[in-house]
């Protein structure tokens, strides 16, 4: 397996210096996402079913471990926090019980607050527009969505380049023409309530 | 019957003719579809990465509406049905963080799949059959979200789910048995890791292929969306030619209770299913 390779290669877990555990970050994941890591006995069972896997740089059950060595800024910097796709397959899969899924969004959002490079920003970005359209409408206005996003995200420029972006541009004339793609917001009456609901929001905010 | 109707945001856009197929399908079978007023998008696949009081306070807002007209809620969207769920689990055990609303947890909330497969429904629709999906090979695809984690979705097969091959097979489609019905599709990496979608749904199609089936069956409308829009990019990455018809389960069930304008649905897929239909008689 492919990732299993690219375990032995991870430099953190292969590193010369000595990590002194430290359980303070534990602590803390614990108390804000209500799961404890140190159930965790290492079975892989997360990230032999993640989808995903491929693609991260640090793998599932390696995030779970690395909680427990305190090893904060390196998970929280990773990429593949930011990859989970959501599929709740560790969370269902976990012999203890641990709510992976639910860890990872906790990553997430403790992500966006520390202000540190993220190890693969364009979700982040995707996730912030999708918010920020549902702010100012109360639905998800897709359009508006996909326009911050490519502005955002710098995907607008390197889809430009590679030429992605007119196979992305067929791909929406055929939506739009067949009514999928609507050309302007539909908003609720009661935006007013749904604002009030993100002025609770204070960092990691959709601008 | 009476139910109350949650499409959310896909389906007033990108899933168009899922809740067009769902809704003549209802009609159909003579089961109204009250929509909630003024709903709001429950924020699936983003809200709950970024504030777990939003993620729960958005759905919620819509619960509170459907708690009060007293009816079942049904929601055809995959991701929407999850985050309703989570919400509802929230505030029935009282987890933290607290949410201050009037909502009390009571509403039987269904995914559109399990409530068209409930006994009473499933003997309507037998009933009702006009035209036999003789012909058609599906590969029933679950997705994620529907199942996933059984403790919040209250699935009874999680890993092997049955309801949409039972349902289909009685259409007279043939079902094919495959491994990969609850595998993931990439989601909501769509826009932002378009690659890793490719890969995914990708491999999904691939895999429906090898068990026979000659189209694939969905409940989740973002599931359809990247099977059915990235076969071009999937085409250049396996450099072979890729046509495989990704059709929405209601589609389906529509064209077999013999609605005679399901053509316009399919004529919005971007991979065109009609040539397979055609070819089987059934368009």
């Amino acid at each position: 397996m492919a990732h299993y390779r690219q375990l032995q290669r991870t430099s953190i877990m292969q590193s010369e210096s000595v990590i002194v555990p430290d359980n303070a970050w534990l602590a803390e994941v614990r108390n804000s996402s209500g799961e404890n890591a140190s159930l965790c006995y290492q079975c892989k069972t997360c990230s032999t079913g993640c989808p995903v896997a491929f693609a991260m740089d640090i793998l599932p059950h390696q995030i779970i471990h690395m909680i427990r060595m305190g090893l904060k800024d390196e998970v929280l910097k990773s990429a593949s926090i930011w990859l989970c796709a959501s599929c709740e397959t560790c969370t269902t899969r976990c012999p203890n019980d641990i709510d992976v899924a639910k860890i990872i969004d906790d990553l997430r959002m403790a992500s966006t607050k520390s202000g540190l490079k993220l190890g693969d920003k364009r979700p982040s970005v995707f996730h912030k527009a999708v918010l920020s359209s549902i702010k100012s409408t109360g639905r998800l206005y897709e359009l508006g969505m996909i326009g911050i996003y490519m502005l955002k995200s710098g995907d607008a420029v390197s889809n430009i380049k590679s030429g992605a972006l007119l196979g992305d541009a067929k791909i929406g004339l055929k939506l739009f023409k067949s009514g999928k793609l609507k050309l302007f917001p539909k908003r609720i009456k009661g935006r007013k309530e749904i604002k009030k609901l993100f002025k609770k929001l204070k960092r990691g905010e959709a601008e | 019957m009476k139910v109350s109707y949650y499409p959310g945001c896909s389906l007033h856009s990108t899933g168009l003719e899922y809740d067009e197929s769902t809704q003549e399908v209802c009609r159909i079978l003579d089961i109204e579809l009250d929509e909630l007023s003024d709903w709001n998008c429950c924020g699936a696949g983003s809200a709950h990465c970024t504030d777990e009081a939003l993620s729960i306070e958005l759905p919620v807002r819509n619960l509170v509406k459907a708690e009060e007209a007293g009816l079942d809620l049904v929601i055809p969207c995959a991701a929407c049905f999850n985050r309703f769920k989570v919400a509802e689990k929230h505030i029935r055990e009282g987890k933290e963080p607290t949410i201050d609303t009037p909502y009390q947890g009571k509403v039987p909330i269904k995914h559109l799949l399990d409530f068209l497969s409930e006994e009473e429904n499933l003997k309507l629709i037998k009933e009702k059959i006009e035209k036999p999906l003789n012909g058609l090979k599906v590969a029933c695809y679950y997705g994620c979200l529907i199942t996933r984690p059984p403790k919040v979705t209250d699935a009874k097969h999680h890993e092997n789910p049955q309801v949409m091959d039972e349902l289909l097979s009685l259409l007279g489609a043939e079902t094919s048995p495959w491994s990969y019905k609850t595998d993931c599709c990439g989601g909501s990496l769509m826009l932002s890791r378009p690659d890793i979608v490719a890969q995914l749904s990708g491999k999904l199609i691939q895999m429906a292929e090898e068990a026979g089936a000659n189209c694939i069956a969905t409940a989740c409308p973002l599931c359809q969306a990247n099977l059915d829009t990235k076969q071009g990019v999937i085409s250049k990455d396996l450099e072979r030619e890729i046509h495989f018809p990704t059709f929405y389960f209601t589609e389906l069930l529509g064209l077999a209770l013999g609605y005679e304008k399901a053509d316009k649905w399919f004529r919005r897929h971007v991979v065109d299913p009609r040539d397979l239909l055609k070819s089987q008689s059934l368009l």
